[in-house]
């Protein structure tokens, strides 16, 4: 709702209206991917065979920074991982 | 008399009870204070706390509340009259759902945007959340069933609705793709999606589809109940983005647009109430007026239900807490004036009172077809368009209505379910197919116990139906009362409501029974008792919890 008035501020309304009511539902569709996509990234540190571990071993560093919450998320207080010590 | 003098005593009603009654428990009782730091603000997540401006928050508040159900209670009601169905629409929209809905908003803005489910456990004890839940899931069980076979009905008896009614699937899906994949803006998809559904109903006028005929010794009502719940299975299972998302939008700008038609037709129509006032030969098996009506329009007057989605999301997003007035006030008026519009087709929409007589001849056969045929009546006569086109887009409106209500119920219903599967650690009952599937099948069974086969037995559970809601909303309005009292406050404005719903819920129930006893429809006599129970534990969870406040106030003083 930035724009200062007259139609823009009308579509931005529309927007609001159309994205509002589902907002929390999305955000949470979106998570449970994230949360699947880390379990995949991670697999092979758990020892689950991954055929595509090294590729997904280049996008550790990019999710690292996720790492703490996910696990906590996913109702493990500490790091389920040796070598990853987050906690 | 003209229904114009019912629209300007309706809506005068309304702004009176807006201006004066609202302000009146905005300040003295819920004492709003525009400095208050609203959960929007204090817990800001961008996700589901987000301050969000007032108008577009009594938009999705109205639309999330307004359905099928104001019209169809109404609709039903007029059988005793306009006068009883009109007054308790005006009053109860300001003393009791205005107080409700605002009330259940600002209960849960004061206690960091919890629902009233939760605060049901705060405020009173953990039994009465148990009761809550199943008080809610009962009431969902209700809405699927009763809906599928209001809209199975609709087909039935306007088929030229058929077309429009499923194409929309089609529009809501390809607005959620532009939007969500392609990233479109919002101006184009919706102005198209619009005329695009205002066009297939002339198509629909053009083409009307029916089904052909008894199969497998199911009747066509059945075959489309069973279609629907099929639909309302997979639109409950797909991303909200695809299918859901778009589907509200689009309902909610045809609930506008819809409304605004309909009054600029009265307006311009200036049509005759034909019905009577009191109607003094009520068909014979029309159950008494006192308790039913209370029951009959729910929605409209008041409604458990809207203080689930007043405390649900609503809650999270008011940008300061004075706007608990507009938004919740406003809300439920707006709802108001739905059923003001049904009452107005219903009793209006028929050139004679012999007419009127001819279509309401038993206590279930008024309901959306006299609405759909009432205003499609006014409709035609204020635009100068064909009537079967007012009819179109009457019957296409309601469909939506109950269509978008039902996949948003087995999503709900089925939330709950993996809710219970969790709490009691059933570890099947938290994945998501066997949970829809019980949630469907559960449906499906009321819908063909009460009768889905013949397409008329919604109607018989509607006041069932009514009441359950009733009885939710008498729940939401004994944790507002406790809660008051806690404060300090003057509890009688919520008090007197409550006591008044539960009454007459009670007696309704009780009324029911006995019907469903003589009938032999020992399916609905079961259902009836499962609510008289759920009512009188209500009743005594309330006496409990009063009291208990009441003595640790003593003590505090």
């Amino acid at each position: 709702m930035t724009s200062p008035g007259g139609p823009g501020r009308i579509l931005a309304l529309l927007r609001e209206f159309y994205e509002a009511p589902h907002r929390g539902a999305l955000a949470r569709a979106r998570q449970e991917e994230e949360d699947l996509f880390m379990l995949l990234v991670f697999s092979e540190l758990m020892g689950v065979p991954n055929p595509a571990a090294y590729y997904t071993l280049e996008l550790l560093p990019l999710i690292i920074e996720d790492f703490h919450a996910w696990h906590q998320r996913m109702g493990m207080e500490r790091s389920p991982l040796d070598h990853i010590r987050c906690c | 008399m003209n229904a114009l003098i019912l629209v300007v005593l309706g809506l005068g009603g309304f702004t009176l009870g807006y201006l004066f009654y609202s302000r009146f428990i905005s300040q003295r009782i819920f004492q709003l204070d525009p400095g208050f730091n609203t959960p929007a603000h204090a817990q800001e997540d961008g996700v589901d706390f987000v301050p969000t401006n007032r108008w577009v928050l009594w938009g999705h508040h109205f639309t999330s509340v307004a359905g099928a159900a104001p019209i169809v209670g109404p609709a039903i009601a007029v059988i005793w009259g306009w006068l009883p169905a009109f007054l308790w629409v005006v009053f109860g929209t300001v003393f009791f759902a205005g107080v409700h809905d605002a009330g259940a908003l600002w209960a849960s803005v004061r206690n960091r945007g919890t629902s009233i489910g939760s605060l049901t456990e705060s405020v009173v004890g953990r039994r009465a959340r148990s009761l809550f839940m199943i008080v809610i899931f009962l009431l969902l069980l209700m809405v699927n069933a009763v809906f599928a076979i209001i809209i199975a009905r609709l087909f039935v008896d306007f088929p030229s609705s058929v077309i429009p009614a499923w194409f929309v699937i089609a529009v809501a899906l390809a607005i959620g793709w532009l939007l969500y994949r392609r990233g479109v803006g919002l101006l184009w998809p919706s102005v198209i999606g619009v005329l695009l559904l205002y066009g297939s109903m002339v198509v629909g006028n053009w083409v009307p589809l029916s089904l052909p005929g008894p199969i497998a010794g199911l009747d066509v009502p059945a075959q489309w109940v069973l279609i629907l719940f099929a639909y309302a299975t997979v639109a409950s299972l797909l991303p909200v983005w695809m299918l859901l998302q778009p589907r509200d939008y689009i309902n909610g700008l045809q609930l506008f647009i819809g409304l605004g038609i309909f009054f600029i037709a009265v307006l311009l129509a200036a049509p005759s109430v034909v019905a009577p006032a009191i109607n003094p030969a009520v068909p014979a098996g029309t159950p008494p007026l006192i308790p039913l009506l209370f029951v009959t329009i729910a929605c409209g007057a008041i409604s458990g239900f809207h203080g689930l989605v007043s405390s649900g999301t609503t809650s999270k997003q008011l940008d300061r807490e004075t706007d608990v007035r507009f938004v919740g006030f406003l809300g439920a008026t707006g709802e108001g004036a739905l059923a003001l519009a049904a009452i107005i087709a219903c009793t209006a929409g028929f050139a004679t009172l012999g007419d009127w007589q001819s279509f309401y001849t038993s206590f279930a056969s008024g309901g959306l077809g006299a609405f759909v045929q009432g205003g499609g009546t006014i409709i035609a006569a204020g635009l100068r368009i064909p009537q079967a086109f007012g009819e179109t887009l009457l019957a296409v409106m309601a469909v939506l209505f109950a269509a978008t209500t039902m996949d948003t119920g087995v999503r709900l219903q089925r939330y709950i379910i993996q809710e219970w599967g969790s709490v009691y650690g059933i570890e099947r009952l938290t994945g998501r197919y066997l949970t829809t599937a019980i949630a469907v099948i559960s449906c499906l069974a009321l819908a063909f116990g009460a009768g889905g086969g013949t397409g008329t037995g919604g109607l018989l559970i509607w006041p069932l139906f009514g009441t359950t809601n009733q009885l939710l909303a008498g729940l939401t309005l004994l944790v507002l009362s406790v809660f008051l009292m806690k404060l300090g406050r003057p509890s009688r404005y919520t008090l007197v409501p409550f006591a008044f719903l539960l009454t007459m819920a009670t007696l309704a129930l009780l009324v029911q029974l006995r019907g469903f006893w003589e009938r032999e429809q020992y399916f609905l006599f079961g259902l009836d008792l499962l609510i008289l129970i759920a009512t009188i534990w209500v009743v005594l969870e309330s006496f409990g919890a009063i009291q208990r406040t009441r003595r640790e106030m003593a003590e505090r003083s």
